[in-house]
């Protein structure tokens, strides 16, 4: 898979559900159609339930990566309504 | 009072009418099927418990509702109000209870099944059916169990039987972290799934970005479980069954043992261990077979 470009970032791991994806939900509102944000979440609840509820909000998952420091970043691309 | 008038208690148990500790007055259950009720439903009880109870109602553990204190003269007028609103009295006694269930796949992100509509007809054919005992249904939409499926005599569960469609994947990686049963793995650009370990809890399909992970719903069963003076979880006895009818033909089988075994007064779960759990197997094994 070719390098993701990432126009934003953002570290939820300094939150709990459910602030972890409002966290995440309102850096996405910022941004503009088809910009990717990478988010970047603690193992655990946060990687089993964000990526879904980002999925269910209509944006496209493009890839969950294990940092190897029990975080994970998801890299989203936004899709504006 | 010219006349003294003997209560058939019983009947009015079967009815709906639960006597009070206070002398005359009965809290009457009503029939709730899957926890739904519609407005004209609600604004006829509040409008019955105003005139002829307290002016208030309970819920029950079972999302049904009880109007206390609706006076012994009242019972005919109150049944034919409460019917004017499409509300009936529900049930209580040796027979099959309401018939619970979660919002299901209708309303619910999680939900595997349409949890409603097969609480409807679960409803339509056992609800109030005459038995040794009491006998419950329960249905929940998914392995979150929002309506405890195994505290029923017999609990329904939603799943489903997964597939990845790996022409369709983006080895994302996210189903391996939304499977909690550690049973999918991506190894060298390819997703693998161990099915021993599968729960059939469609968070893979649920959380898949691309709709790469298929999933066909299914139903799991459980039996025999109590949550009353004993407590027991209900224990499930076959694989999960992918269509309605023999979904149907199970619990026909399984509500068909406990008429024939049960001494009355006897929950399914003591039947169960009275009779002995392999006759039970074998019977609603036959019945999953087609038999």
């Amino acid at each position: 898979m070719a390098e993701i470009k990432v126009d934003e970032t953002v570290d939820i791991t300094d939150k709990v559900c459910p602030l972890t994806f409002v966290k995440a939900k309102v850096t996405l509102d910022e941004l503009d159609d088809g910009e990717v944000l990478a988010i970047r979440m603690n193992d655990g609840e946060p990687v089993q339930n964000v990526p879904r509820s980002i999925k269910e909000e209509g944006h496209q998952i493009l890839k969950l990566e294990d940092n190897e420091d029990g975080t994970y970043t998801l890299y989203v691309k936004k899709v504006e309504d | 009072m010219a006349e003294k008038k003997t209560v058939d208690y019983a009947a009015l148990k079967k009815g709906g009418f639960m006597r009070q500790k206070q002398k005359g007055y009965f809290s009457l259950r009503l029939a709730v099927v899957g926890g739904n009720l519609t407005a004209e439903n609600i604004r006829t009880v509040a409008d019955v418990a105003d005139k002829y109870g307290k002016g208030y109602v309970h819920m029950t553990s079972r999302q049904g509702i009880e109007i206390p204190f609706i006076g012994f003269d009242d019972i005919e007028e109150v049944r034919a109000e409460l019917a004017k609103g499409g509300v009936k009295p529900g049930v209580c006694g040796p027979r099959v209870r309401t018939i619970t269930a979660c919002q299901g796949s209708e309303i619910c992100p999680s939900g595997c099944i349409d949890t409603y509509t097969l609480a409807q007809e679960l409803d339509e054919r056992y609800f109030g059916r005459e038995l040794p005992h009491k006998f419950k249904f329960g249905v929940t939409g998914c392995q979150n169990n929002c309506l405890k499926a195994e505290e029923n005599d017999l609990g329904v569960k939603g799943g489903m039987v997964v597939e990845c469609d790996q022409s369709a994947c983006i080895q994302c990686g996210v189903c391996v972290k939304a499977c909690r049963e550690g049973a999918i793995e991506l190894k060298d650009g390819k997703i693998t799934m161990d099915e021993s370990k599968c729960n059939n809890c469609a968070r893979c399909v649920k959380s898949c970005p691309t709709e790469a992970w298929k999933g066909e719903p299914g139903y799991i069963v459980s039996f025999g479980g109590t949550f009353g003076n004993k407590i027991y979880k209900g224990e499930e006895n076959l694989p999960i069954i992918k269509d309605k009818e023999t979904l149907f033909r199970v619990a026909d089988a399984a509500i068909g043992f406990f008429e024939e075994y049960a001494n009355a007064g006897e929950r399914f779960r003591a039947t169960l261990q009275r009779v002995g759990e392999d006759e039970f197997r074998n019977r609603i094994q036959a019945a999953y077979e087609g038999n």
